[in-house]
């Protein structure tokens, strides 16, 4: 069996797709580990899920193209919550909030804040602090 | 008075530790080492040597006092962060008819209008109109008087209503327009106090969370914040005020701008430590600058979740380096730096005046304090990265002749304590 990885997608359900269990079938037939960060899938309602997948690079292969076949949109790249570089004044109130220190300063000396997006949780802790508005929820 | 004693015992101290009360004496006298003027030549010749507070520590190490005070001629210091007490004078022109403002609204914001008929005063805390502020708490204040600053500094095009009782001579009953900082005769920027000195450590004792303007407070002594650009601050490289006072030159966001007056809350005679590093807030200056002049990044509107509106600024200040005492205050570091630890759930609202314990900004900077054996998550509402970046800026302005130094005019008081506001009876 070759090794597991995972990956971080952020699913886009338009308004028809929500009552299908997709979820429940990534589980069952395509023996994906599923992790979900946030859900805000409502019926009659367009829905977002952020999760992480693991599983052998064949089943998740598999997993998304059984998703696809709902008309959800796959994001592999866009993240629930994102950092605006421009407003962010590197001040470090997020980083005492931040549980997973994926807003973190590792260089002392200079004390810029850094994002690190795969550490993210979205607990959105750092959307209610941020006093710059510099961090934001795609939902 | 008694802080006046405290004060004095505190440079006595600091002069006995050093051991110079003689050179000390002559730089009293005025026949310091360099002078102003001296230090102003060099600089319009493109040969001054300037260091930023951060640098100078290692350099004077490295060189000693006394080879760094002949070498160097200035040390550029910098802060940035939130600072309420700011805001603008704002002059619009007449239109045609005339209105004599009574009441006015820049998109939907508040601003003064009991002076001239076309002056207002945008204050940075004020809220827009319609927020609900704590009324749902923890208010979100989404947008206030620091964001509409931060937006004309943008340049963007900002909605102005106005409303007037109409006169013979000003005859308008009401305006509605649309301008940008470009139609304005004026826009100076105005702020009563900035650059506290050094500041509390907020922590939260109670078991809410709790919503204050230095953030949010976890219960327990969850988190803590504080707010100073420590060894970078300007009023921390110049403890006793010896060069920055009424007139000093700064740098305001990019503007040139200068210190009006001692910032509102100025209090010089405070505690400090043996070597007259100020260990509570201490001094502040209140500052002034021409709007037009400023850079968006260092003028930011900032929104207190459950307290209100803010603007953050960015000040650099240079200190001119008259003699070795000026020098060798310019070295102080984060490790000597204290600064006072509150409780924001009782203690502050409740005026107590009890402090838990004091940190240094080298511990908080490196992001947990220990206290009572409990490790508390530090978080910062002054950004040391910004503070190090206009340092820098200033220093190049500097280098290129492009910033000279003025010599203040007066001093800032030395003597002063904070007074209270006491809830008195009418007086029969």
């Amino acid at each position: 069996m070759s090794q597991t990885v995972t990956h971080k997608l952020m699913l886009y359900f338009p308004k028809c797709e929500c009552e299908k269990p997709i979820i429940y079938h990534l589980v069952k037939d395509y023996n994906l580990v599923v992790n979900v960060y946030r859900a805000k899938v409502t019926p009659e309602e367009e829905g977002y899920l952020v999760l992480d997948v693991t599983g052998t690079p064949a089943d998740i292969d598999k997993g998304l193209a059984f998703v696809r076949t709902f008309n959800v949109t796959i994001n592999h790249t866009g993240k629930g919550v994102t950092r605006d570089e421009e407003r962010c004044t590197h001040c470090g109130q997020c980083v005492a909030h931040c549980p997973t220190k994926a807003l973190h300063i590792p260089n002392q000396a200079t004390g810029e804040v850094v994002y690190d997006e795969a550490e993210c949780i979205e607990c959105l802790a750092c959307i209610r602090v941020c006093p710059f508005g510099a961090c934001a929820s795609a939902f | 008075m008694g802080g006046a004693i405290a004060f004095l015992g505190c440079e006595d101290a600091w002069l006995v530790a050093c051991g110079v009360s003689g050179r000390r004496g002559v730089s009293v006298l005025g026949q310091a080492m360099k002078t102003y003027e001296q230090i102003n030549k060099r600089i319009e010749s493109g040969k001054a040597v300037v260091l930023t507070a951060e640098e100078i520590m290692d350099y004077v190490d490295k060189t000693g006092l006394k080879a760094a005070a002949e070498e160097v001629d200035v040390v550029t210091t910098a802060t940035f962060g939130p600072m309420c007490s700011s805001g603008c004078f704002l002059n619009f022109g007449h239109s045609a008819p005339k209105i004599r403002m009574s009441e006015a609204w820049i998109e939907d914001v508040l601003v003064y209008t009991g002076i001239a008929a076309v002056d207002v005063y945008l204050g940075a805390t004020q809220l827009r109109h319609g927020d609900p502020a704590n009324m749902y708490p923890p208010g979100e204040f989404r947008y206030g008087g620091g964001h509409v600053i931060e937006d004309l500094v943008a340049g963007k095009t900002l909605q102005l209503f106005a409303l007037s009782y109409g006169t013979d001579d000003y005859p308008r009953r009401e305006i509605r327009t649309y301008f940008t900082i470009g139609d304005l005769n004026q826009a100076i920027m105005v702020n009563p106090r900035n650059c506290y000195q050094n500041y509390n450590v907020a922590i939260n004792d109670s078991d809410r969370t709790i919503y204050t303007y230095m953030g949010t407070l976890e219960p327990n002594r969850k988190n803590a914040t504080y707010c100073s650009a420590g060894q970078l601050s300007p009023l921390l490289n110049d403890p006793y005020y010896e060069t920055i006072g009424v007139g000093t030159k700064v740098w305001l966001a990019g503007a040139q701008g200068h210190v009006y007056a001692e910032g509102t809350q100025h209090a010089g005679a405070c505690e400090r430590t043996p070597d007259g590093v100020p260990t509570e807030g201490a001094g502040t200056l209140a500052l002034t600058g021409d709007m037009k002049q400023m850079k968006r990044a260092f003028v930011r509107g900032a929104s207190l979740r459950g307290y209100g509106i803010s603007l953050a600024l960015g000040v650099g200040i240079p200190i001119p380096i008259l003699d070795e005492q000026i020098l060798k205050r310019t070295c102080v570091r984060d490790r000597d730096i204290l600064a006072p630890v509150i409780d924001y759930g009782n203690d502050y609202p409740q005026k107590t005046g009890k402090v838990i314990a004091k940190v240094s900004y080298e511990q908080l900077r490196r992001g947990e304090i220990e206290i009572d054996g409990k490790t508390i998550a530090v978080g910062s509402l002054s950004s040391y990265y910004r503070a190090l970046e206009i340092a820098h800026l200033l220093a190049d302005e500097i280098r290129r002749g492009e910033f000279l130094l003025a010599e203040p005019m007066a001093k800032l008081p030395r003597d002063m304590t904070m007074k209270p506001l006491v809830i008195r009876e009418k007086a029969s």
